[in-house]
């Protein structure tokens, strides 16, 4: 994304190129311009980039994308790392 | 469905049965609810029925557009299709925006599947694709939709804005459609709901250090501890988000204590002539963990932070937070007795 810039070298996305059918979801899904496609076969053109959204993940039909998506905002996290340890009462998010 | 939907125009009669069709130009009411949607008041119950509505005079061979159901996506969407024929399928997602209800799961694949069939829409229309928003993809599985709905899935594009010239381009996304942005006023219009939602816990945190500090000092110095964790607040929850691509690091929590270390020092100028080296120092630890601690969230609101970063960020400004605020508190006391 223009302008911004987000930690590195910290996001869970993985692409296995050899499962790769070329069909060009992830490229139409991505938000960010993480994948690049050439000669039928994806690959990652700007893996720091990614948000962990989970849209390739899900939209790839032959399952060639792995991600730990979710939920990425510090309260929803906190609530959540709470709940875990029974020390806060369920339900309540940050945009829910 | 009944006439109270937001922008009733008439009936439309079609294969399926009659469909709404609804206004595209919002009026007083609309953008009224809007604005208070913004500051959190009614937000969560701003929704509309979900289901099959028309948008001008739409024939079989139209567009489906898909939305959600929150309300404020469903009058952007109506406003910036003026003018054309299209459908409008809204999908139950409880009044959450697509890219929220996305990452929930509620615009998700079988959302789409049980709408496309309890519209009969395959009866409305002839073709057999659906537009979806480019941020509803975490949530639909394109190729899952097809198979088990018979309509193929196509993202168009990431803002409703956009939609008029994809139409006009034949349906096919140019790049700057599918491209994020994070501009000044996308980052403003946010600020509002977070200041609401964080009033709280202001309230008993701000309240519990007034009477700390008064019972230690006097109320003067009580409510100047207030307007200090005020303004922490308010650098943290406003500064933080606006200033975003120009304060230091690529972490949220060291923009947002350089945002808290911007107040310590307007707090300084404005309040600090009495101030001894205990106090400044404690000012200066204090403030900007408080603010920190605000920008740090904003990473639940910002489109491009991952979940990764924002945990591996949290394990090491949480403690930090903590441990400035705490020797903040010991040099107070340590001004104060020794």
């Amino acid at each position: 994304m223009k302008g911004f810039r987000y930690l590195m070298d910290v996001v869970t996305l993985q692409l296995d190129q050899a499962a790769c059918i070329g069909c060009g979801r992830c490229v139409e899904v991505c938000p960010h311009q993480v994948f690049s496609l050439a000669e039928k076969k994806a690959s990652l053109r700007d893996r720091d980039a990614c948000m962990e959204c989970g849209a390739c993940a899900l939209n790839c039909p032959v399952k060639a994308i792995t991600v730990d998506a979710g939920v990425g905002c510090a309260s929803g996290m906190i609530n959540e790392w709470l709940r875990e340890r029974k020390l806060r009462a369920p339900g309540g998010n940050c945009c829910s | 469905m009944s006439e109270k939907v937001p922008g009733f125009l008439g009936w439309m009669q079609t294969p399926a049965g009659r469909v709404p069709r609804i206004s595209t130009e919002l009026g007083f009411s609309d953008h009224l609810g809007a604005w208070k949607a913004r500051w959190g008041i009614g937000r969560m119950a701003y929704m509309v029925p979900p289901g099959l509505y028309a948008l001008g005079n739409p024939a079989a061979s139209d567009p489906v557009v898909v939305t959600a159901n929150y309300k404020m996506s469903y009058d952007i969407v109506r406003r910036t299709l003026a003018g054309r024929n299209v459908w409008l399928l809204v999908l139950e997602t409880y009044g959450i925006n697509v890219w929220c209800a996305a990452g929930k799961g509620t615009f998700g694949t079988g959302e789409v599947v049980r709408r496309v069939s309890s519209s009969r829409l395959a009866q409305v229309v002839s073709h057999r694709r659906l537009l979806l928003p480019i941020l509803g993809a975490p949530g639909v599985s394109a190729h899952e939709v097809a198979r088990r709905s018979g309509f193929s899935v196509s993202y168009a594009t990431i803002r409703a804005a956009d939609l008029p010239e994809y139409l006009d381009n034949g349906m096919v996304s140019a790049p700057a459609m599918r491209e994020l942005t994070f501009t000044f006023y996308e980052r403003l219009v946010l600020i509002p709901v977070e200041v609401v939602l964080a009033l709280k816990s202001v309230a008993v945190i701000g309240g519990v250090a007034l009477l700390l500090v008064a019972a230690l000092g006097d109320l003067a110095a009580g409510l100047s501890a207030f307007c200090a964790y005020l303004g922490a607040v308010l650098a943290g929850i406003v500064l933080g988000p606006l200033l975003l691509p120009w304060l230091p690091g690529r972490s949220f929590a060291l923009k947002g204590a350089a945002a808290g270390l911007l107040w310590s020092s307007v707090f300084y100028l404005l309040a600090g002539t009495t101030w001894n080296i205990w106090v400044t120092a404690a000012i200066f630890l204090a403030l900007p963990a408080v603010s920190a601690f605000y920008t740090l969230n904003f990473t639940g609101c910002s489109p491009f932070t991952s979940r990764s970063g924002v945990k591996k960020e949290m394990a090491i400004a949480l403690p930090a937070m903590g441990g400035a605020l705490l020797m903040g508190v010991a040099l107070l006391l340590a001004g104060r007795f020794l």
